[in-house]
């Protein structure tokens, strides 16, 4: 307000190249530089982000409590359950290989379930590639952080220039608070009792379904994402666990392969990140 | 036991770094991009069916699902994802003490 006020006392230099070049060295459309604001127009977006990116790191902190928890009562020592969460750090995966080995699976065919699930992870780096854009150590560090709340969250950010702070934000917070978390869940395992008495076996597909709900404004997603669902249901009682979200990764190339010829792309797609970049 | 951890962990790894170190062509194709754009929306679909109506390899109905629906209703409201999170959680211990 008060720069649009010294701006008003000045003569006519015209707000829109003088903006233009002031934020020259900032690659991307200077769109919004025309609003003189904030020098940093995406600031309130940005620290959304981060709260945003705590939040998720808390609420998957309080899911990696039931995993520790979990885990001890499987069988495994608390050094095993926190080395899990500090190694593999992507937690479908480390449910599923304690869940084998609790209902007396080898570890060995856990380990087999674990990475058949932990293959997603290579579809959202595939999506995050060009978002984010990693090379040398950025990417070898970044890649330990891709899982689906970072990936999710990066995605989140309207602006794409905001991927990467959404990205390193949210998996710096879920690394720092699911390991703390596994610690404090290991330790606490016998004594917490029960923890779907807290509802935490909830919190989990309330927090898959959160992070699900954005990417659902078109019809396509819509139905693949029902589709999925469903397919992964049928399958659930009569194949290893993780194998019906494998599954639904075929729905995902399914609805992208059949909805080509239709060639109504939702308007403009607002989401895609290889398009924002220009 | 411990093999097993070190093998989940090296494999998890590395199948997260090939998927940012794809070479970018491959990405130019639209039907590759609807894929990765449609395969986030695919596996937490699957992902919230499974974790909402399976325990192991059984289909099953219960308090989770009031928990969830509960969570459902916070998203219609705009909640933010940790309010839906929490509201989620909760409803599913209330009906748990109550039943």
């Amino acid at each position: 307000m008060l720069e649009r006020h010294t701006d008003a006392a000045r003569p006519p230099s015209r707000p829109v190249p003088s903006s233009g070049s002031e934020h020259g060295l900032r690659y991307g459309p200077p769109v919004r530089r025309t609003r003189l604001r904030l020098p940093t127009p995406s600031t309130p977006a940005r620290r959304q982000l981060l709260v945003d990116s705590l939040g998720v790191g808390i609420a998957t902190g309080a899911y990696g409590v039931s995993f520790g928890a979990i885990a001890t009562t499987s069988g495994l020592t608390v050094a095993q359950s926190c080395a899990l969460s500090v190694l593999v750090f992507t937690g479908a995966s480390q449910f599923a290989l304690i869940g084998v080995v609790a209902s007396g699976g080898a570890p060995m065919s856990g380990a087999a379930t674990a990475l058949m699930l932990g293959t997603r992870n290579t579809l959202y780096g595939l999506k995050l590639a060009s978002l984010l854009g990693l090379r040398g150590v950025r990417r070898l560090a970044g890649a330990h952080l891709v899982i689906d709340e970072s990936t999710a969250m990066s995605l989140k950010a309207e602006d794409p220039r905001d991927a990467p702070l959404g990205f390193f934000a949210t998996g710096a917070a879920v690394f720092v608070l699911w390991n703390l978390a596994t610690l404090i869940g290991a330790l606490a395992g016998d004594a917490m009792g029960d923890t779907s008495a807290y509802g935490l076996d909830a919190a989990v597909p309330a927090a898959f379904l959160a992070l699900l709900w954005p990417r659902l404004d078109h019809a396509r997603a819509r139905v693949t994402a029902v589709a999925a669902a469903l397919l992964a249901l049928t399958l659930v009682s009569f194949t290893r666990p993780g194998v019906p979200i494998i599954a639904a990764a075929g729905v995902a190339v399914l609805a992208a392969v059949t909805s080509g010829g239709r060639g109504h792309d939702p308007a403009g797609e607002p989401d895609d990140p290889m398009r924002g970049g220009g | 036991m411990w093999m097993a951890i070190l093998v989940t962990g090296i494999g998890c790894y590395l199948l997260k770094l090939t998927g940012l170190s794809v070479p970018d062509r491959v990405l130019d194709r639209p039907v590759i991009r609807r894929v990765a754009d449609l395969m986030p929306v695919a596996l937490l679909g699957a992902l919230v069916a499974v974790e909402a109506f399976s325990t192991g390899q059984n289909l099953t109905a219960d308090a989770r699902l009031l928990g969830v629906g509960a969570g459902v209703v916070a998203l219609l409201l705009r909640a933010p994802f940790l309010v839906v999170v929490v509201v989620a959680a909760a409803t599913t211990a209330v009906v748990r003490l109550l039943i």
